[in-house]
């Protein structure tokens, strides 16, 4: 995954200024050209390799991926898959075709995944942005605890989860022997958490527990930027906790929370890596997120123009959900601030 | 200010969307046949057979060596995991990037066969590696389809076979292994109390669950594809083939429900440490040395086969045909240097140091009759080669089928797990709809 910091260049203003003065001490003699020119074309210039290397890291391999959504993409012509015959629409028919099994199976999976993004993005904010509030007082210790809150996100991902995949075990895992030979919950008799339908709770808990310290790191660096004096004068004004929380903290953090939900959102709604570790190939269908359902679509069946176009079909909703969150969230933000 | 903000949210969006849409790509015309541009050197892609990878470059390294004096060709190794390979066979494939030499499963062969990239065996690439008839039969035949050109030579052959605790055994009283199924079940009931249990499973382990359930079609008498290469896994008798896999936790109660979530040969290690007194397996006296297990602990049997029978061909099939092959990319630019390598692996010298290493059997005759290949662990998997090993079925959607199949075992063992029925009905159920599946 990549990311790009989706800050403002804190140079904007300055820079306007400078031109400014430059233009007027310019002599009237002097062709102004070329300077302006050169001035105006650097920012462009000096963006070019970036946009090259996305271009070619990012956009050739999704139109590629594109491309192979059209073809029937089997074992027979991965060789040289411009020899692959176009199908038209065929993959596609058969991904959306709910009556037959690859669709059937896909919309259950879509569904699935939606749940279970909603649950972690939501669980994720809410831990972040509880812990986040609850480390704006100073006390004893909040550098260690900050740190401590950090360690998931730091860990290497592959690591981090079959560690869980152990601890999920049903005979000899941690969590099983905890709950029910310690606590005697639920009885002796061990559950099974990385079988039927208890391995949704098991991915939403390890997914929750490796997202939310990425909200807590964000709301955090978001707090620091609340002017003290706004709480004063709340205080003073008589308002408690939970009105300072909801009459200023909250809003005060909503442009970093617009971005940082829909990252969480299209980080868990993509995740790969953690339904695979936790269930390899072939996850249970409680736990079938779409990710690894694609991947077994296309790796392990060698079906890449079906894969590629569940790929495509997955791009499209992912843009239109992207494209309508900011439309609306932006626009109510327009809203608030015109009033 | 609102709009920047827009367009770098929108940018941050972009990038990140494109590696949900990103597949492989590449694609490269490759023409037939190898070519001669770079005689002095070979990339080989081995797979992983010893405990770890650097065990496998401790082994291999002297003799890619000994192979460099030989002929001046200096090979570069790479030891690929299990779980990667095949991956990078497919990536190496679509972009014409791989390797000279390459390591595959031998189930893989078909599938492989398909895609056109390995340089096929026909008689002349025969001849240059000292000819067809120097390998055992049986595992030519699982070098790619019937009536094709073999895709692969063999080079490492492996048979399933029923190890067990000879002292768990002594303490229950039982004095010699099953030899068919009525038997394990009857001793497997003597044997699963006090929180042992009699057989080891590795129910989430697709791969193992196909292994398993091949061998039980063929001793119903079943196939799981028809002769024109149609998928036939929901027929009545592969239905009850697999019921009477998954019906050993189920209904018999001689597997640990837990098992039915093992992937990663948790169950070697419960064999190991005395929880089970029993696992059907490949080759896996090096796998118990590396938990602890002394030689001597366990002992070594055929698989069970259908009351009344023994181990031989047909109903009494017991193991498929396992193993690893060698293949030659058909885009090396040095053929020459390819074949004299096959030909030097498959060297009766080299097979007999290799696979004595490995715990494997040269599926080359004359290294066969070494005495290090007559061990008691040995004999019995050489004698299930021989006589009652059958390749698993070379079609070209094998690897669909490994995961279709597989998949259907691996949800049936968590409903015997999790205490819900398994009946005809519902095996029939999960093989229909994995049929389905393979005629998309």
């Amino acid at each position: 995954m990549t990311s790009a910091p989706a800050t403002l260049p804190p140079d904007t203003a300055p820079g306007r200024r400078q031109r400014g003065t430059a233009a007027r001490v310019r002599r009237p003699g002097r062709p102004p050209r070329p300077g302006r020119l050169r001035r105006g074309a650097l920012p462009y210039l000096l963006l070019l390799p970036a946009l090259l290397l996305e271009l070619l890291i990012h956009l050739v391999p999704m139109a590629m991926g594109i491309l192979m959504s059209f073809r029937e993409l089997t074992q027979f012509h991965i060789r040289d898959w411009s020899s692959a015959p176009w199908t038209g629409f065929d993959n596609y028919a058969l991904a959306v075709d709910v009556n037959r099994p690859v669709g059937e199976a896909l919309l259950g999976s879509f569904l699935t995944t939606c749940l279970f993004t909603l649950l972690s993005v939501g669980l994720c904010w809410l831990l972040g942005t509880a812990a986040a509030v609850f480390m704006q007082e100073t006390f004893r210790g909040r550098g260690l605890l900050r740190a401590l809150f950090l360690v998931p996100y730091a860990l290497p991902v592959y690591a981090a989860v079959i560690t869980w995949a152990f601890m999920f075990q049903r005979d000899n895992g941690l969590v099983n022997h905890v709950l029910h030979d310690q606590l005697g919950l639920g009885g002796a008799e061990h559950t099974f958490w990385l079988l039927g339908d208890n391995s949704f709770w098991a991915l939403l808990t390890v997914s929750v527990w490796k997202g939310w310290p990425f909200a807590f790191l964000i709301v955090m660096a978001a707090l620091q930027n609340i002017p003290k004096d706004l709480y004063e004068a709340a205080a003073l004004d008589g308002a408690g906790i939970w009105q300072q929380i909801r009459r200023i903290t909250l809003p005060s953090v909503g442009a970093v929370n617009q971005v940082l939900i829909l990252v969480l959102f299209l980080w868990t709604f993509n995740d790969f890596n953690t339904p695979f570790v936790l269930f390899g190939k072939s996850a249970p269908e409680a736990a079938d997120l779409i990710s690894i359902h694609i991947y077994q679509s296309s790796f392990v069946t060698w079906n890449f123009g079906t894969g590629s176009a569940m790929s495509v079909l997955l791009l499209l909703f992912l843009l239109l959900v992207t494209a309508g969150y900011l439309l609306l969230t932006t626009r109510g933000r327009r809203d608030a601030d015109a009033r | 200010m609102r709009r920047t903000r827009a367009a770098a949210a929108a940018a941050v969006t972009v990038s990140l969307l494109a590696t949900a849409a990103t597949a492989c790509g590449g694609g490269s015309a490759a023409t037939g046949g190898g070519t001669n541009t770079a005689p002095k050197e070979l990339t080989y892609w081995a797979s992983n057979q010893g405990p770890d990878i650097a065990a496998d470059q401790a082994t291999l390294g002297p003799e890619l060596k000994k192979f460099e004096q030989q002929t001046g060709i200096k090979v570069k190794l790479e030891v690929v995991p299990w779980s990667d390979l095949l991956n990078r066979i497919l990536a190496a494939t679509a972009s014409g990037q791989g390797p000279d030499v390459l390591n595959i499963g031998n189930t893989w062969s078909s599938s492989l066969q398909a895609t056109g990239a390995l340089l096929p065996w026909d008689a002349n690439n025969f001849e240059a590696i000292g000819g067809r008839d120097r390998f055992v039969e049986s595992a030519i035949g699982s070098a790619g389809a019937a009536g094709k050109d073999p895709a692969a030579v063999p080079l490492y052959s492996m048979s399933y076979a029923l190890y067990y605790n000879k002292k768990m055994f002594q303490e229950a009283g039982i004095e010699k292994p099953p030899a068919t199924w009525d038997e394990l079940v009857a001793v497997g009931r003597r044997l699963s109390e006090d929180g042992k249990w009699a057989l080891g499973a590795e129910g989430s382990n697709l791969a193992n669950n196909i292994h398993q359930v091949f061998v039980l079609s063929k001793q119903h008498g079943a196939e799981f594809f028809d002769a024109a290469g149609k998928p036939t896994f929901d027929t009545p008798a592969n239905v009850e083939a697999v019921k009477q896999y998954v019906d050993l936790m189920a209904k018999d109660k001689v597997i640990s429900p837990g098992n039915a979530e093992y992937d990663k040969n948790q169950s070697l290690q419960d064999f190991a440490n005395g929880k089970t007194a029993m696992v059907l397996w490949q080759s896996a006296a090096g796998s118990f040395k590396a938990h602890g297990m002394k030689e001597g602990d366990w002992g070594v049997a055929p698989v069970p086969v259908p009351a009344g029978g023994t181990p031989g061909t047909g109903k009494n099939t017991n193991s498929m045909v396992a193993g690893i092959n060698m293949a030659v990319f058909k885009n090396t630019d040095n053929i020459d240097g390819a074949l004299k390598f096959v030909k030097f692996m498959t060297s009766d010298e080299e097979q007999k140091l290799l696979n004595k290493t490995y715990g494997s059997i040269p599926p080359v005759k004359a290294a066969q009759s070494d005495p290090a290949f007559a061990t008691e662990d040995l004999t019995v998997l050489r004698n299930t080669l021989a006589t009652s090993a059958a390749p698993l079925p070379q079609v070209p959607e094998e690897s669909q089928f490994e995961t279709a199949v597989g998949t259907a075992v691996k949800e049936l063992f968590a409903d015997a797990a999790a205490g819900r029925p398994v009946t005809t009905e519902s095996v029939k159920a999960r093989l229909t709809k994995a049929q389905q599946q393979m005629s998309n």
